[in-house]
């Protein structure tokens, strides 16, 4: 009986009827899969809480470096006086990109000399490009070392100077992130917006 | 045999009866435990991978009352562990094995597979064991790294700053695919939350599953023994393989005595030590995470240190986080890579045990190194046992393919 059974099969067709129902499966599978993924996005609230972020710049001095979240990320807004910005040149030779050219790690606002849009204020992302620690400040200049003033990452040693620009010789593979910022007004920063910029 | 006979004879009557007519109770208990024979040299170093079940059980036990206290919110985390340590009775002590058991979780397990190395375990005909225990291996690193996380100290949050970071690396989607693990754009309350998922839910489940095909795997190849022999290959008229005796009583009652010596090496730490000097529970790990400041000195648990010093051994981040992955993934191939004709370390040439011992050495160093600052001698040092570590899988066919070994004995003898 069985073996009856098993002649007549056309074994093309019973053949083809498997493939189509695995390849009919699978389509269905990834787009059940869609929505599960997607889950693990960062939610509408979490895009909410990522909004812009204000800050005042009338009460930070000159020198002083303070820090902000923005999107949980720590920004650092660094106010460098005039000597910080002459002696920057001074790293031109020992860095891995003098001049900003890795398009992502600035607004096209920022791909300058002094990386900011005026050259006062010092806006970054304070993350370490290697693997995310916060860089600590260390602005003493000291010309035996080589070293005009800059950001030290405790992690694995890397080096950044005043405009966020990294070293040569150390882990980090890229200048520190600039974010997108504008000046609302003169004494008044946003950080994560940058459209209508004056 | 005739007492077995006996005992199989009783067992049939009543409820078993009732039940084995429905399912294979005793046939899986003679299977698996009454009459799965295996050698009867088993010695000192075949012990751990009961006792990583054990660390299983304390684990998924304690993990369970932990969960029922612990709160995963970035608001509330820190804060409910110092709960559970100071107001939940008991709780310090359900907490602190609930820590130990996650370092004595590694210290078994490669000690486990270090057995392995010593008697060619991983190769021919238990390729598949090897390559399954690896996949436990990998889940139970991820398990390690994501419960790291749930304290909210400032060793998880920047640990795995850190640890997510390498996957940055990767080319052209490394910062979606760093955003997606995180669920925000940085580690935040969403990443606590879905950690504490994947620890408690699904990679305990996947570790579950692994170890019942691993040791399922195990029993229908059989054993591997101190000689590296098959004892199967002489059977007595039974079928019993002459050199075999069964798991149970007479593994089990060896294993129980291995099982008590444990419990009191990790009593004893549970109750004197339980932070290890900051091996186990590292100090900065005391203090609430903190999104502003890293701490001074970073370092991962003992456990994962031999790779992040290699991470840290090459100066360039794509390069360090491929040359780490490299680290992880090369032991999965060492059934393919070794080439010799014997399996036991007792009957291979000075090649191979050299390369062994070198490894060994290598793989302790590291794990010092990751723990010293990435400056000065300690990074030379680093890249010299970085290469020994690599030159002893990379290398592998070459000498073990012409390293003299000894004649291999047709039975197995308990002191070689």
């Amino acid at each position: 009986m069985t073996d009856d059974v098993a002649d007549q099969a056309d074994s093309n067709r019973r053949h083809f009827l498997t493939v189509a129902t695995a390849i009919t499966g699978a389509v269905g599978a990834a787009f059940v899969a869609v929505p599960f993924l997607s889950s693990l996005k960062p939610s509408a609230r979490a895009q909410a809480l990522g909004a812009p972020v204000e800050v005042a710049l009338g009460n930070i001095q000159p020198g002083e470096l303070v820090r902000v979240l923005w999107r949980g990320k720590l920004i650092f807004i660094l106010r460098r006086e005039e000597k910080m910005l002459s002696e920057l040149a001074n790293n031109d030779d020992n860095l891995k990109d003098p001049n900003s050219e890795v398009v992502e790690q600035q607004p096209e606002y920022a791909a300058n000399p002094t990386r900011s849009v005026r050259p006062e204020f010092l806006v970054l992302e304070g993350s370490c490009t290697h693997l995310g620690c916060a860089p600590i400040e260390d602005f003493p200049v000291r010309p035996a070392e080589n070293w005009y003033g800059g950001f030290f990452c405790p992690c694995h040693g890397s080096k950044f100077d005043l405009a966020g620009r990294v070293l040569k010789g150390v882990p980090a593979p890229t200048n520190l992130r600039v974010p997108p910022y504008r000046f609302v007004r003169d004494d008044l920063l946003l950080i994560g917006q940058d459209t209508g910029v004056a | 045999m005739a007492r077995a006979e006996a005992d199989v004879a009783k067992s049939t009557g009543g409820v078993v009866k009732w039940i084995d007519d429905r399912f294979p109770l005793m046939e899986t208990l003679r299977y698996h435990v009454t009459e799965y024979y295996a050698s009867k040299n088993f010695n000192f170093w075949y012990v751990f991978g009961v006792l990583a079940f054990v660390v299983l059980i304390i684990q998924l036990l304690t993990g369970i009352f932990l969960t029922m206290n612990y709160k995963p919110s970035s608001a509330e985390a820190f804060a409910s562990v110092e709960y559970i340590m100071r107001d939940v009775e008991w709780g310090w002590l359900i907490r602190y094995m609930h820590s130990t058991g996650a370092s004595f979780f590694f210290v078994v397990v490669y000690l486990h597979m270090f057995r392995a190395m010593l008697y060619g375990s991983y190769k021919k005909p238990r390729e598949l064991i090897w390559v399954i225990g690896m996949l436990i291996f990998f889940v139970l690193m991820a398990e390690a790294f994501a419960g790291y996380l749930l304290p909210w100290g400032q060793m998880s949050y920047w640990g795995a700053q850190v640890i997510i970071s390498l996957f940055g690396a990767v080319p052209v989607v490394g910062d979606a695919l760093v955003e997606f693990i995180k669920g925000d754009y940085a580690i935040s309350d969403i990443t606590l939350n879905r950690f504490f998922a994947l620890h408690v839910i699904l990679l305990p489940l996947l570790l579950v599953g692994l170890i019942f095909v691993h040791i399922v795997a195990l029993h229908e190849v059989g054993s591997n023994n101190p000689d590296g022999i098959e004892i199967k290959e002489n059977k007595d008229a039974n079928g019993v393989p002459l050199d075999g005796v069964a798991f149970h009583p007479y593994h089990t009652s060896k294993d129980l005595v291995a099982i008590i010596i444990f419990l009191i090496i990790f009593s004893a730490v549970v109750f004197f030590a339980p932070e290890a000097g900051g091996y186990f529970l590292e100090h900065a790990n005391f203090e609430p995470a903190n999104v502003r400041v890293t701490p001074e000195h970073i370092a991962p648990v003992w456990y994962f240190t031999p790779f992040y010093a290699i991470l840290r051994a090459v100066p360039s981040k794509a390069g360090g986080a491929a040359l780490m992955a490299a680290a992880v993934l090369l032991p999965l191939f060492l059934p393919w890579l070794d080439k010799a004709r014997v399996k036991s370390i007792r009957y291979r040439g000075w090649m191979y045990k050299s390369a062994l011992t070198l490894f060994v050495i290598s793989f302790v160093m590291l794990g010092w190194l990751g723990l010293q600052p990435a400056e000065g001698i300690y990074v030379t040092l680093t890249r010299v046992f970085t290469i020994v570590y690599f030159a002893y899988f990379v290398l592998m066919p070459y000498y073990t393919s012409i390293d003299k070994t000894k004649p291999v004995p047709n039975r197995v003898v308990y002191n070689a």
